[in-house]
């Protein structure tokens, strides 16, 4: 959120204040002062180079069949967009099924990816011997880089070679069918992760005041109800960050299904964004990889702001 | 890869910048207009003697590719002799791995970052001609000497590109047949026999099968079990495409019955189901699994291994006729943002030059594409190779139509994949890729023409 703050803020108009404090120094009364904008300008540099225009630019694109060494880019209108909701089109079924992929892994993801570090951050919040080795030990995989993690996890997971299979002496095809792919990449996914919610909670825990705490036992309350009625209520603004940032990763799956599975059985684990750089980079289709980006980002702000709306009304 | 922690603002923000990287080098492109990209023919062509020699001034040649196997140092050792022959050339080779390099390489070349020469498979040839990130080579061709008969003719067909030469042809590298004389000696089998046909496959399988051993593991992706079921389908009489690549044929008949033969090795219990990719190769290594259908690369990988006692074949002939995959390295120039006829006439020498001493590349574990370098006593010397290389004369390739490459992996790879995981049945899950194929090519063909 700390880009979209800071142009916030930039924005606001000067306040309008009295002639006394007219004479504070570089406070304007007056007219333009560029002093605000010579702030931002380094951000707004960046923002405009390799947000803006490319965002604008790729709009632009995906009006087109665009490949971009072919001396010819016809322009197309709409007809990107129309072939990705037109059944029998080359780009509809690919397109949808990998919008499919990924909406199955947010959906499997995201609700163990909020539940289990908040559990471990209950543990890691105690008192007891070791604290700091822990809490360093869940965090250690999210360290590590998505390639690493791909390529370690497909050795392990290897239905035939795997230690994975050898340790639990079964014969699981853990990253050639389905549901199995599936369980794998989530499994992978939410070991390598957790650390990062994990820390995040427990942040949010040590803010809330133990005199909470002890003013509810004073009164009988046991741990359950001292959970659900001081924990989770102090947690509120860290759950709405968790679930937010939660859903929006998981819906950019790429490395995991593009290092583990990829994207088998046929092409049922290929997420959305697979199929996009594939479209787009591997087969220079770029006009069609842009209308799927922007489809794509519109199902996100969807569900962002559905995210917001329903964690809102909660609050009040 | 994509962050994690990245909010959905960020998303698209990626998405934009792998896309601007393009739009970039579009505009671009576009702002030098009237340039090579408008004539592909331009650059290239004439000029010089077409490679038999260079004297100019010393010059430094970037010369990228994708030999990151056992086969990369068998190129930089002729690269570095080259050099040392060559006093006034300096060719810098630059390994990366084939999928990155085919995508970073039309980039760089219109950013005019790109490298001097390069090799491209055959079917990568025709894709890059249309994008014009390659220059026409007829008159190294032509000045060399180099004609079809000393070619395996599909080979040298398949460097042209509407009636130009683009790519001269390196090597060849088929699909062979590998069997672990371990495995076999367990089970009884002949090891001065391994099966040449689908009688004595299937027999043999049933030995090992007796002896509790899975024999012939298929794995569903395109190394290996994509190239298997090519070869497959040429041997009971198909075909991938028809002649201009404007329709897939790999949904006949011909095709149900190879891919059919593959699935029922697993439904016969001579395979393991939903295998993952490279399973077989490593089964075959471990003493798990007795034959394996892998390229000619694969001499390399098991002669390194030296607890691994094994031999290779022709591929059996399972099908109606003889047929095997294979794939094959050509040498290609890129074209350049400012053209420098010195560093072109260094770069057709240095093409030469390897072509011509293509045996010690042989030695990497490749067929010479030439004919008269794999008809010379050196070549015969290489045992197994010369034995993968009886098959040239029905090696069968995937033709060079541009975006050809993509309609493979989309289409018939997953069709494969499909039916080898049993996710579909062998008719339906070929029909299904034909059909997608069909849509694609019909695509390509008006992307490329248009």
């Amino acid at each position: 959120m700390e880009p979209q703050s800071a142009a916030r803020t930039g924005a606001q108009p000067p306040l309008p204040l009295g002639p006394a404090a007219g004479d504070v120094k570089g406070v304007p009364t007056k007219g333009f002062s560029p002093t605000p904008y010579l702030f931002m300008a380094p951000y707004l540099a960046l923002f405009f180079t390799f947000v803006l225009i490319p965002a604008v630019y790729g709009l632009w694109i995906s009006l087109h069949n665009w490949d971009y060494l072919l001396p010819g880019k016809p322009f197309v209108g709409l007809q990107n967009y129309v072939n990705l909701f037109t059944p029998g089109s080359t780009t509809f079924g690919p397109f949808w099924s990998s919008m499919k992929a990924t909406g199955l892994f947010t959906l499997f993801s995201v609700p163990l990816l909020v539940v289990v570090p908040l559990l471990i951050a209950l543990l890691l919040n105690q008192q007891f011997p070791g604290r700091n080795f822990f809490r360093a030990v869940y965090f250690a995989p999210y360290v590590l880089g998505v390639a690493v993690v791909g390529v370690l996890w497909r050795f392990l997971l290897d239905p035939n070679q795997g230690l994975i299979n050898y340790y639990l002496g079964t014969s699981i095809p853990w990253i050639t069918a389905l549901p199995w792919g599936w369980i794998a990449l989530v499994g992978v996914t939410v070991w390598w992760t957790l650390g990062f919610n994990a820390v995040i909670y427990l942040a949010g825990l040590q803010d809330i005041n133990a005199e909470l705490y002890e003013a509810a036992k004073v009164d009988g309350a046991n741990g359950w109800q001292r959970f659900l009625n001081i924990t989770l209520p102090g947690l509120r603004p860290v759950l709405i960050f968790v679930i937010t940032t939660t859903v929006l990763a998981s819906a950019n799956v790429f490395g995991q299904a593009y290092l583990i599975t990829q994207g088998a059985p046929g092409q049922e684990t290929r997420t959305a964004i697979m199929y996009i750089a594939e479209t787009g980079l591997r087969q220079f289709n770029m006009g069609a990889a842009s209308a799927m980006s922007y489809i794509l980002a519109l199902f996100l702000m969807l569900i962002s702001v559905f995210n917001f709306v329903v964690l809102r009304e909660r609050e009040d | 890869m994509v962050d994690r922690r990245a909010m959905g603002r960020r998303l698209t923000r990626q998405d934009f910048l792998l896309l601007s990287a393009g739009a970039g080098a579009g505009i671009f492109v576009a702002g030098c207009g009237g340039g090579p990209q408008n004539n592909p023919g331009a650059q290239g062509g004439s000029g010089g003697d077409g490679g038999k020699a260079y004297d100019g001034p010393k010059v430094d040649l970037a010369f990228w590719n994708g030999f990151t196997g056992g086969d990369g140092p068998y190129m930089r050792d002729l690269v570095e002799k080259f050099n040392s022959e060559h006093k006034n050339i300096n060719v810098k080779m630059n390994v990366q791995e084939w999928a990155d390099y085919y995508t970073k390489v039309p980039s760089a070349v219109a950013s005019g970052q790109g490298p001097d020469v390069g090799i491209m498979h055959t079917d990568q040839l025709g894709t890059n001609a249309a994008r014009s990130v390659i220059v026409p080579l007829d008159d190294v061709a032509k000045n060399l000497s180099l004609k079809e008969s000393d070619f395996a003719p599909v080979v040298w067909k398949a460097g042209i590109y509407g009636d130009q030469r683009y790519g001269i042809p390196l090597d060849m590298h088929p699909l062979g047949f590998y069997y672990n004389k371990t495995v076999m000696e367990e089970a009884g089998l002949d090891l001065n026999k391994p099966p040449t046909n689908r009688d004595e496959y299937e027999s043999a399988l049933d030995e090992l099968k007796g002896k509790g051993v899975e024999g012939s593991w298929m794995t569903p992706f395109r190394f290996t079990g994509g190239l298997m079921f090519e070869s497959l389908l040429w041997q009971f009489g198909g075909d991938l495409y028809n002649q201009d690549g404007s329709k897939a044929l790999f949904g006949s008949d011909a095709g149900v019955e190879a891919i059919t033969w593959m699935v029922n090795l697993i439904n016969n219990g001579h395979s393991p189901k939903n295998i993952a990719q490279d399973a077989d190769i490593n089964a075959f290594q471990n003493n798990k699994n007795a034959f394996n259908w892998n390229g000619i690369w694969a001499i390399n990988i098991f002669g390194e291994n030296k607890d691994l006692d094994w031999g290779v074949a022709p591929l059996p002939q399972i099908g109606s006729e003889k047929g095997a995959w294979a794939g094959s390295h050509n040498f290609v120039v890129m074209r350049q943002k400012t053209p420098d006829d010195n560093k072109l006439q260094a770069s057709k020498v240095f093409i030469n030059w390897i072509s011509q001493n293509s045996l010690e590349w042989a030695k990497g574990g490749q067929i010479p594409a030439r004919k008269s370098v794999r008809e010379s006593g050196g070549f015969e010397d290489l045992k197994l190779q010369s034995i993968l290389a009886e098959q040239v004369p029905y090696l069968n390739f995937v033709p060079p139509v541009p975006g050809i490459g993509d309609v493979e992996t989309n289409a018939l790879d997953v069709a494969v994949n499909e039916a080898i995981t049993l996710k579909k049945s062998p008719k339906q899950a070929l029909q299904d890729g034909a059909a997608k194929a069909d849509k694609l090519l019909e695509e390509n063909r008006q992307k490329y023409q248009g």
